[in-house]
């Protein structure tokens, strides 16, 4: 078994694709935030490949095709904003105002806590990008001398965890415009809080998507003023 | 026929974002040119909801697994995150809150009060 899963090329996808879909099957049957599917098949895909003591390259062999689908889907997130333009043109500054609000406390967040637990220059910058999508912020990273692998790490954590925490958070601090819950979503967790989004509804999906590109641009422009603070 | 069509109107805008990420030499990714394009497209008239609709929907739909195997990928990273781990962990999880907190909070108060406006 271990020596198939080796060399199979679809083996390791397909126990991806199984886990997520038992993950999304106990979410909707429990209903616990707990049951992330996305976490559900990363955690357990890892598990088995390191069972079998399966390298990622040859998983990825396979599973590089499910990223591949990953620009065509990203340019379809248009389709939605363009769907509720209306309600962009409404509330054009509460998004300009909130996604900027967010970007601003992400890099002063990394700021003080960089500060506070002393932290490298390198650190430092590596962490500054770590809520935008990871293209964006792995060309930030680049730019300001940070650890692009680390960055790009950290980024796709902070996707899962607003994934996973998004809709808690938005209950906590009694988030419940769809708009707002949208527009938290993909400034702190860029695409993949975009696809939570995407389940919680059209306004929130639109939304976050919009966000992923207003935050990685501003992102861009300030992240290299707070690379000078410290 | 027409997912077929679809798809290859996608993947087209998809390959102009490639080509401006070439061109251009911005830090910016060829999804976000590709997905600011097509929203001007669809703006302009250039290209009708009907003619990208339902397989932009279905991509949309399945995009949560496109991210699994950057995740599994975490697996090959351990080694350079091993030694920041705790400072990098607690950094990651408060950010979520603060972001999170700031942006939906400062928007739903402008959202309200223009509500309020109009009543």
């Amino acid at each position: 078994m271990a020596e198939f899963m080796q060399s199979s090329a679809y083996a390791g996808v397909t126990i991806s694709l199984i886990a997520y879909a038992v993950g999304a099957w106990l979410k909707r049957k429990f209903g616990f935030g707990f049951f992330n599917p996305l976490l559900i098949s990363i955690v357990v895909t890892i598990v088995v490949l390191v069972g079998c003591n399966v390298d990622y390259d040859t998983y990825n062999e396979g599973a590089q095709y499910l990223g591949w689908l990953l620009t065509p889907a990203t340019v379809a997130l248009a389709i939605p904003l363009y769907e509720e333009l209306e309600l962009l043109k409404k509330n054009a500054k509460a998004v300009i105002i909130g996604v900027l609000a967010g970007v601003l406390t992400s890099l002063l967040t990394v700021f003080v806590m960089a500060k506070l637990l002393g932290l490298s220059h390198e650190n430092y910058v590596t962490l500054l990008p770590k809520s935008i999508t990871t293209a964006i912020g792995m060309g930030v990273s680049e730019e300001l001398g940070g650890y692009v692998t680390i960055t790009v790490a950290v980024i796709i954590i902070t996707g899962v965890l607003g994934n996973i925490l998004g809709e808690f958070i938005c209950k906590l601090f009694r988030i419940h415009e769809p708009i707002s819950k949208g527009l938290a979503l993909g400034t702190a967790a860029h695409a993949i809080g975009t696809a939570k989004a995407m389940e919680l509804g059209d306004v929130e999906g639109a939304m976050s998507s919009l966000s992923i590109a207003v935050a990685g641009v501003l992102t861009v422009v300030l992240s290299s003023v707070f690379a000078g603070f410290m | 026929m027409k997912y077929l069509r679809q798809f290859l109107i996608i993947l087209g805008v998809s390959l102009i974002g490639e080509i401006l990420k070439a061109v251009l030499p911005l830090p910016i990714p060829a999804s976000i040119y590709g997905m600011v394009l097509m929203f001007i497209l669809l703006l302009t008239g250039a290209l009708k909801l009907d003619q990208v609709r339902e397989t932009g929907k279905f991509l949309i739909e399945i995009m949560p697994v496109m991210f699994i195997p950057a995740g599994v990928g975490l697996m090959t990273s351990w080694n350079v995150l091993e030694p920041v781990i705790i400072p990098v962990s607690i950094i990651t999880v408060i950010t979520i809150f603060t972001v999170m907190a700031a942006t939906g909070i400062s928007s739903q108060i402008i959202i309200r009060r223009g509500k309020k406006e109009n009543k």
